[in-house]
C-alpha cells in the first residue's frame, strides 16, 4: 500500500500541477498571439497524456487496495470518511473527461474552446487532491462519528468527518506541495536541456514557468507546513514528540537538527541543539511545555528515528529548494533575463528529485508518525490488515509492475523530448 | 424505496455504465490482439481511434463504483475484498497494465522496440481483466460468499473457481468483444472494408456469447439454483426480454445494421445485469448480506446522495460534451 501510494503520488501531483501550467501557457499563447507558448503547452500535454494515464491506473490500485489490504479498516471507516472519496470520484471523472477533450481535441475544437477545456482539468485536479487528503486528515484526527456501548458505530456526521480538525492544515499543505513538486520537476527538465547547451526560447520559458510556480508554492508550503506542525503539537503529541525526538516532557524544549533519536538513551544523539526554539515555534512561547515520548505507553509510540529523520529531511530539502528558487529569481530580476549560470542550473536539476523526496518524506512523517494507529486513537494498524494469503507475492508482483511502468514512462518521456529536439 | 436501495441502484447503474462503456474498451483490446488479414493495421488504428479520447472517462465508472461501495456499504466492501482477493487483484493488475500500455502506445506509437511488447501487454491484459471480473461476479451471483454477521466464513477460492464461474468469466470476455465489435461497426460505417471486418468479428463474438450464455444457464440448472432463481424470480420479465433481444442483436449484426446492432447489444448487457440485480434483491451479496443490513448510517447515505446530485449535475453535461465531440457523426473530421 505504501509503495502504491508513494508511486501514485508522484503522478498525482503532476496531475494537479501540470494542467495549471498548460492552462496558463495556452492562455498566454492566445492572449499574446505567441506561438512559442503554444508549442510549450502542446509539448506538456503530450507528456501529461502518459503521466495522467499512469496516475489514473495507479490510483485505481489504491482504491482497490484500501479494501484488499485493509478490509476491517474500510468496513469500519468507509461510511465515515467515504464521502470525500465519492467527491474525489466526480472530480476525477471531470478531469478524465476534459483531458480526453483536451488531448484529442486540438483539431476538433476552436482555439478558445480548446483552452477552456484546460480549466476544468486544473480545477478538478486540485479538487481531487483536496478531497483525498481530507480522508487522510480524518485518519489523523478522526471526527464526525459516535460509537455505541458495543463499540459499533452509533451515528455518523460525514460532513464533520470530512472537515475534521486536520483538514484545515493538512489539505492546503499537500495542495501547495503538489505545485512545488510540479514546478521543480518541470524546471529540472529544462535545466538539463540548458546545461546541454540547448539555450532556446522554449527552454528558457519552460524553466521560468516551472520556477514561477515553484517559487510561489514553496513559500506557501513553508507557511502551511508551519501551521501544520503547530497543529500536530496540539492534536497528535506522540507524532510531534517523534518528529522532534523529544523523550522527556519539558518546558523550553530545544529543536534537534539532524541526529538519531535513541530509545535506549532517551535522547537524540549527534544532533545540533538549539535551546527553546521548539517550544517557541510550536506555541510562540519559548518556555512552553512539550510532551515527551516517554509519557506514552511503549505500545503507542511511533518509531522516532524514522519520523524525526523524515521530518528533518522534508524541512531541510524544502529550505534547500526554497533558497534555490530565491537565488533564481534574484538573478532573474537583476539581469532581466532567465539566469543560465551553470552552478544554478546544476542546483535546479537536483531540486527536481529533491522536491519529490521532500514530499515523500512529508508523507513518511504523517503516516509513520501516526503509528501504531491507522485511525488515530481509534483503530490500530494491526487490527485493520487483511488476513488474505500470499500477500508477499501480490506485493512482489505490483512492485514489478510499477518498476516496469516507471521505466517505460521515463523512456517514453525521453523519447518525446528527443523527438521535439530533432524536429524543427 | 429507501435511501440505501436508491444508492445501491445508482451504484448498479454505474456498474452497468462501466460494463457497456469500459467493457467495449476491453473488447477493443481483444480485437487489437487478434487483428488479422490485410487490414490488420487499419483495424488496430480504428480501435485506438475509438478508445483514445474516452477510455479514461469510461474507466472512472469503476472507481466511482468502488468508492461508492465502500462509502455506502462498507461491510459488504470489506467482505468482497477478502473473499475475492485473488480474482480482484489479478483484474487490478490487468487494469493497470491495460491502461498504461494503451497510453504508452498511443503517445509513443512511433517509438521502436519495447512498444510492440506493450501492444501485446495491452491485448493480454484486456483479456485477463474481464475474465476475472466475470468470475468474481459469478461468485457473488451464485451465493458462494458466506458472511454471517458480516464476517467472511467462506474460503478464498470459493465461488470464482467453479465451472459456472469460468463459463461466466469467458462470457464476460466474449460480451466485451461483442460490444466492441458492434461499436467499431458504427464508427466505421463509411469504411466498408473495415465495417465488414468488424461485422464478421461481431458475428463470431455473438455466437460464442450465445453458446456460453446457454452453457451457463445449463450449468446453473443442474447444480447451482441460486443464479437461476434470481433470473427467473423477480428478474424474469427482464430476463425474458433478454432472451428475445439476443437473437434480434444477432440478426442486426448479420444484416449489417450497425446502429440497431449497437443498441441491441447494449440492451442485452443492461437487461442481463438488471435481471440479476432485481432477482437477487434485497441481497447485495447473497445469502448473508442485504442492502439494508450492510448500509452505512443514514447520515452518510444522505450526504452521499447530495454529493451524487451535485457531482451528477457537473458530470452529465461534461460527458455529453465528450461524446458529442468525439462520437457524434462527423464526416469532415475523417478527412
Amino acid at each position: 500500500m505504501g509503495t502504491s501510494l508513494g508511486f501514485h503520488i508522484v503522478f498525482a501531483v503532476l496531475g494537479v500541477g501540470l494542467p495549471l501550467l498548460m492552462c496558463v501557457a495556452e492562455g498566454l499563447a492566445l492572449w499574446r498571439r505567441d506561438e512559442a507558448w503554444m508549442v510549450l503547452a502542446r509539448r506538456w500535454s503530450k507528456a501529461f497524456g502518459i503521466l495522467f494515464a499512469v496516475g489514473a491506473v495507479s490510483g485505481t490500485v489504491l482504491s482497490f487496495e484500501l479494501g484488499l489490504l485493509w478490509p476491517r479498516f474500510m468496513a469500519f471507516s468507509g461510511g465515515i470518511f467515504g464521502l470525500p472519496f465519492s467527491a474525489e470520484g466526480f472530480a476525477f471523472f471531470i478531469e478524465a473527461i476534459f483531458l480526453g477533450l483536451y488531448l484529442y481535441g486540438w483539431d476538433r475544437l476552436g482555439p478558445v474552446k480548446h483552452w477552456l477545456t484546460s480549466i476544468p482539468i486544473a480545477l478538478s485536479g486540485a479538487a481531487s487532491s483536496v478531497f483525498v487528503v481530507m480522508a487522510n486528515a480524518w485518519m489523523n484526527t478522526p471526527a464526525g462519528f459516535r460509537l455505541g456501548p458495543d463499540g459499533q458505530l452509533a451515528s455518523v456526521d460525514p460532513l464533520a468527518a470530512a472537515l475534521n480538525p486536520s483538514t484545515a492544515t493538512e489539505d492546503p499543505h499537500m495542495l501547495v506541495s503538489a505545485y512545488v513538486v510540479t514546478g521543480f520537476l518541470v524546471a529540472a527538465v529544462y535545466a538539463v536541456g540548458l546545461l546541454r547547451g540547448r539555450n532556446d526560447i522554449f527552454h528558457r520559458r519552460g524553466l521560468a514557468s516551472g520556477m514561477a510556480m515553484a517559487a510561489v508554492a514553496i513559500v506557501l508550503a513553508g507557511v502551511t507546513g508551519d501551521s501544520s506542525a503547530r497543529f500536530v503539537y496540539e492534536a497528535q503529541p506522540a507524532k510531534f514528540a517523534s518528529m522532534e525526538g523529544i523523550y522527556k516532557t519539558q518546558r523550553g524544549a530545544p529543536i534537534h537538527l539532524g541526529g538519531i533519536p535513541s530509545d535506549t538513551e532517551h535522547r537524540v544523539l549527534y544532533a545540533i541543539e538549539i535551546p527553546k526554539l521548539l517550544s517557541f515555534l510550536a506555541t510562540f512561547d519559548p518556555n512552553a511545555e512539550v510532551r515527551g515520548l516517554d509519557t506514552f505507553p511503549a505500545a503507542d509510540r511511533p518509531n522516532p528515528v524514522l519520523v524525526h529523520l523524515s521530518f528533518d529531511g522534508m524541512v531541510g530539502l524544502g529550505i534547500f529548494i526554497g533558497l534555490l528558487a530565491a537565488a533564481f529569481w534574484l538573478l532573474a530580476i537583476r539581469r532581466r533575463a532567465v539566469p543560465t549560470r551553470r552552478l544554478l542550473l546544476l542546483g535546479l536539476v537536483a531540486a527536481g528529485p529533491a522536491s519529490v523526496a521532500a514530499m515523500e518524506a512529508g508523507w513518511f512523517v504523517t503516516e509513520f508518525g501516526r503509528q501504531p494507529w491507522i485511525v488515530y486513537g481509534v483503530m490500530r494498524t494491526s487490527e485493520a490488515a487483511t488476513t488474505a494469503p500470499a500477500l508477499g507475492l501480490t506485493f512482489a508482483i505490483f512492485i514489478a509492475i510499477y518498476a516496469g511502468l516507471a521505466i517505460t514512462t521515463a523512456r517514453l518521456l525521453l523519447f518525446l523530448a528527443a523527438r521535439t529536439r530533432n524536429a524543427p | 424505496m429507501t435511501t440505501s436501495e436508491l444508492i445501491a441502484g445508482i451504484l448498479w447503474l454505474s456498474l452497468t455504465a462501466y460494463a457497456v462503456l469500459a467493457g467495449a474498451d476491453f473488447g477493443g483490446g481483444v480485437w487489437d490482439l487478434f487483428a488479422s488479414g490485410p487490414r490488420a493495421k487499419e483495424q488496430r488504428l480504428a480501435v485506438a481511434e475509438a478508445m483514445g479520447p474516452v477510455w479514461e472517462a469510461n474507466h472512472v465508472w469503476l472507481i466511482f463504483m468502488i468508492t461508492g461501495l465502500f462509502t455506502a456499504f462498507p461491510v459488504t466492501f470489506g467482505v468482497l475484498a477478502l473473499a475475492l482477493y485473488v480474482p480482484l487483484t489479478i483484474a487490478l493488475a490487468g487494469i493497470v497494465l491495460r491502461g498504461a500500455s494503451f497510453a504508452f502506445r498511443a503517445h509513443g506509437a512511433d517509438a521502436v522496440g519495447p512498444m510492440s511488447t506493450w501492444g501485446v501487454v495491452f491485448g493480454v491484459a484486456s483479456i485477463v481483466t474481464p475474465f476475472f471480473l466475470g468470475t468474481a461476479a459469478a461468485a457473488v451471483a451464485s451465493g458462494s460468499i458466506h458472511a454471517p454477521g458480516g464476517r467472511l466464513a467462506s474460503g478464498f477460492l470459493d465461488g470464482w473457481t467453479t465451472p459456472l464461474a469460468i463459463v461466466i468469466g469467458l462470457l464476460s470476455l466474449s460480451i466485451c468483444a461483442y460490444l466492441a465489435a458492434t461499436y467499431l461497426m458504427v464508427e466505421n460505417e463509411d469504411r466498408p472494408a473495415l465495417l465488414g471486418d468488424f461485422r464478421r468479428r461481431a458475428v463470431a463474438a455473438a455466437f460464442v456469447s450465445g453458446v456460453l450464455a446457454l452453457l451457463a444457464l445449463a450449468i446453473s440448472l443442474f447444480d447451482d439454483q441460486l443464479l437461476l432463481k434470481s433470473l427467473t424470480g423477480r428478474g424474469l420479465p427482464l430476463f425474458a426480454l433478454a432472451l428475445l433481444n439476443g437473437p434480434l442483436a444477432l440478426w442486426a449484426v448479420w444484416r449489417s445494421r450497425p446502429r440497431l446492432a449497437r443498441v441491441a447489444v447494449i440492451g442485452q448487457v443492461v437487461l442481463v445485469l438488471w435481471a440479476w440485480a432485481l432477482g437477487q434483491g434485497p441481497y447485495l451479496v447473497p445469502p448473508d448480506l442485504t442492502i439494508k443490513a450492510t448500509a452505512a448510517p443514514e447520515g452518510t447515505l444522505t450526504a452521499m446522495l447530495i454529493v451524487i446530485t451535485v457531482g451528477g449535475l457537473l458530470l452529465i453535461p461534461s460527458l455529453w460534451l465528450l461524446f458529442r465531440v468525439f462520437k457524434a457523426r462527423n464526416p469532415q473530421a475523417r478527412a
